[in-house]
């Protein structure tokens, strides 16, 4: 679907003051989403939340190496790359991740012997980095044409020194817990 | 839009499956249910899809519905799998079926379907066989014996390099793709090896289906404006050849870009290029 999509589910009133504590009903920041931006892959979007930015492209299904293939269905890629370095065994296992969620969505038996190849680029991260390309993979999904069984998101939650949950955590909030003494618990709620 | 993704997102939140009928011309988004229209009667107030009994099983008419792109079986359901608006064709003739359902989705990547037309590129001559790139996972075979008037004395001046415009024979998930110049009569029927010059190019899938709807306007405008040849390959691609290279830019240009036009825009734009 080529186009602008902005989701407006602004549950703060202020976004962007990361230092001002959120409203006790627990909120995400910001978030928008942009389609069919790039002209070269099958399909792109370009998913926002709050400062965090994640673009990513599909391409497929499109052809593969025969040492590659698999028989009965697609073979499934995930490629991140930072901001900035090198890829390295942290982007290895955020793409193990979103690839085992793509693999359970994607009706891969639909198009066998084809490679689906989603790319993402990390444009700022602010924390829920992982959260975010999960929303990126999904839009771009959608854009391609890829067949799914059905749509899936991400949030991140984290659980402060007092143990309060906080939806959609800063940079800032992600990291303060290690200073505390007490555990500090991340995780990446998947919803279908 | 934001209106109507804001009601799909609340009909999916309920998790209860829509009747196809409510949902005509609205976007639906994957992994949505929709109920057929005999299946509305079980969805009663209060109803968990249980059928009441009947004592006379022969009542119930089962009616054959066909689902086209874009959806797929799930039981007694359609389970959406593109995001796009919901269509519906309803039955010609008399009674056959329930109709087709279909999702007009928008794509770029092209997907094999037998009996499409094409614009294929040759990429390579092995022996009996031109391997033919046509935009999908893998490129089709073409026979050199599938075109008119071909015998093995008599083989066609088929280059790597050409374009060639064909109907697909054999195209399913399993197989590799085949395609053929000659209809089921022997006879070529426009299809054939693509002539020199003219400019081939790319655009979205659902582009080219808007522009080979009968009585298309902006192909009716296109034509009124210079005498042009033009080929349409159900694959995203588009050949255009006009007398002098300005020209066939000009053209290539416009259908690139009428896809994001609205009406008043393309007449301007018409006019505009009529007067100069």
């Amino acid at each position: 679907m080529e186009g602008v999509m902005q989701t407006d589910a602004k549950m703060r009133t202020e976004s962007g003051a990361e230092s001002s504590p959120r409203a006790p009903g627990c909120s995400l920041r910001h978030f928008a989403c942009e389609q069919n931006l790039l002209s070269r892959p099958d399909g792109s979007a370009s998913f926002l939340q709050g400062d965090t930015s994640v673009l990513a492209g599909v391409y497929g299904p499109a052809e593969v190496k025969v040492s590659k293939e698999i028989f009965n269905k697609a073979t499934l890629e995930v490629i991140l790359r930072p901001k900035i370095g090198l890829p390295g065994v942290a982007e290895k296992s955020r793409e193990r991740l979103i690839r085992n969620t793509c693999e359970a969505v994607v009706l891969g038996a639909l198009h066998p012997r084809t490679s689906i190849t989603v790319v993402l680029q990390v444009v700022s991260d602010a924390g829920s980095l992982l959260a975010c390309c999960l929303n990126a993979a999904c839009m771009a999904l959608v854009d391609a044409g890829v067949p799914m069984r059905a749509l899936f998101c991400g949030v991140t939650c984290a659980l402060d020194s007092e143990g309060t949950l906080v939806l959609d955590p800063t940079a800032k909030q992600e990291k303060c817990g290690t200073e505390a003494a007490d555990v500090h618990h991340q995780g990446a709620l998947l919803g279908c | 839009m934001a209106g109507v993704m804001a009601v799909a997102a609340e009909s999916l939140a309920g998790g209860r499956a829509r009747a196809a009928r409510t949902v005509l011309d609205q976007v639906v988004l994957p992994g949505e249910e929709l109920l057929l229209p005999e299946q509305e009667d079980a969805e009663g107030p209060g109803g968990t899809g249980e059928r009441p009994l009947r004592l006379n099983a022969g009542v119930r008419a089962r009616v054959r519905v066909v689902c086209g792109p874009g959806l797929r079986r799930c039981g007694d359901r359609l389970l959406v799998t593109k995001c796009g608006r919901l269509r519906y064709k309803e039955p010609g003739g008399s009674g056959g079926g329930g109709g087709v359902y279909w999702v007009d989705s928008q794509q770029k990547r092209y997907v094999p379907v037998k009996g499409d037309h094409v614009i294929g590129i040759v990429t390579a001559k092995s022996g009996d066989i031109f391997k033919v790139d046509v935009g999908g996972s893998e490129p089709a075979s073409l026979s050199y014996l599938a075109f008119e008037g071909a015998t093995k004395r008599n083989r066609p001046n088929v280059q790597v390099g050409d374009l060639i415009y064909g109907q697909f024979v054999v195209a399913n998930k399993d197989m590799e793709p085949e395609m053929v110049c000659i209809d089921s009569c022997g006879r070529a029927n426009g299809m054939g090896v693509i002539g020199q010059d003219g400019l081939l190019f790319k655009v979205t899938l659902g582009l080219i289906r808007k522009l080979l709807t009968p009585d298309c306007e902006i192909l009716q405008e296109v034509g009124k404006l210079y005498p042009l040849e033009i080929v349409f390959g159900m694959n995203g691609r588009i050949w255009v050849k006009a007398k002098t290279i300005q020209q066939t830019l000009i053209l290539a240009n416009i259908l690139e870009a009428c896809e994001h036009m609205t009406a008043d825009q393309r007449k301007q734009i018409f006019s505009r290029l009529a007067e100069s």
